[in-house]
């Protein structure tokens, strides 16, 4: 099926909350960026997206990230088209973030950092929750 | 000894590359419709002649609102690293180039089969992701 089907919010079906959950670094395995495609698989088909980043899921939005030795592709740059596919709840856990002494600077695209409290409070609300 | 065939444009997707990996010496790979572009040379190169040789077999005349639309998709996808869906796309042309560009009726006319199918295939990036 094609997504150019549903243009111009034409498809009025039903929306869900959909929760990605991040919780592995950006490369050794195929988490991450398999995650990103499946977000944005969603948001075309204009579902209610929050992505949230726990663990070493934090280092996905590490700003400069340098791929070149691995040659593997860089795909940090595509967390800042998200904004596009309106998909604009990033929820980062503060724990995980102070545990790598990080702060919101070093990320790549604005997210609102959370408490373990209000994360679960987030995760309560979904319909649906992708565990990455 | 096998015969492999190939028929995607290594743009597109990477048939090509799968191909190669399972090419034993001696083997025989036959290129054929989009596949033939895979015998260009510079395949890693992009450039307007190779997107007007793509053109010409989508039964695209290029003008220049072509142009601008490849070349937008272009400076895109050295940002984000990724294509943008159609919506996303649609609404990006109407911000930059003006409200009467910024429709799927502009772009469809443009582009027939679609402007994620036949636009990227051009500029010679890949599918959008979500683009199933």
């Amino acid at each position: 099926m094609s997504e150019e089907m549903y243009e111009d919010d034409e498809y009025d079906g039903i929306v869900k909350k959909f929760m990605y959950v991040n919780r592995k670094a950006p490369y050794g395995t195929i988490y991450a960026l398999e995650s990103l495609e499946v977000v944005l698989i969603g948001a075309a088909f204009d579902q209610d997206i929050s992505l949230a980043f726990m663990d070493d899921g934090v280092y996905q939005l590490k700003k400069d990230q340098d791929t070149k030795a691995t040659e593997i592709k860089n795909f940090s740059p595509t967390y800042r088209a998200l904004e596009m596919y309106d998909v604009e709840k990033l929820y980062v856990s503060k724990d995980s973030m102070d545990e790598r002494g990080l702060t919101e600077d070093d990320l790549i695209v604005p997210v609102e950092l959370v408490s373990a409290e209000k994360m679960s409070d987030i995760l309560e609300e979904q319909d649906v929750i992708f565990s990455f | 000894m096998i015969l492999h065939t190939v028929n995607k444009s290594p743009f597109e997707k990477n048939t090509l590359i799968s191909c190669l990996k399972h090419c034993k010496p001696g083997s025989s790979v036959l290129l054929i419709e989009d596949g033939i572009f895979a015998a260009l040379e510079n395949l890693s190169d992009w450039t307007e002649e190779i997107a007007a040789e793509i053109a010409q077999t989508e039964e695209i005349k290029m003008s220049e609102n072509h142009w601008e639309v490849v070349t937008f998709l272009r400076d895109y996808y050295d940002e984000f690293q990724i294509a943008p869906a159609v919506r996303v796309l649609t609404k990006a042309i109407g911000k930059k180039f003006g409200k009467e560009k910024g429709n799927s009726k502009y772009l469809y006319e443009l582009f027939p089969y679609g402007p994620a199918k036949q636009a990227c295939k051009i500029a010679g990036l890949p599918k959008p992701t979500g683009c199933i």
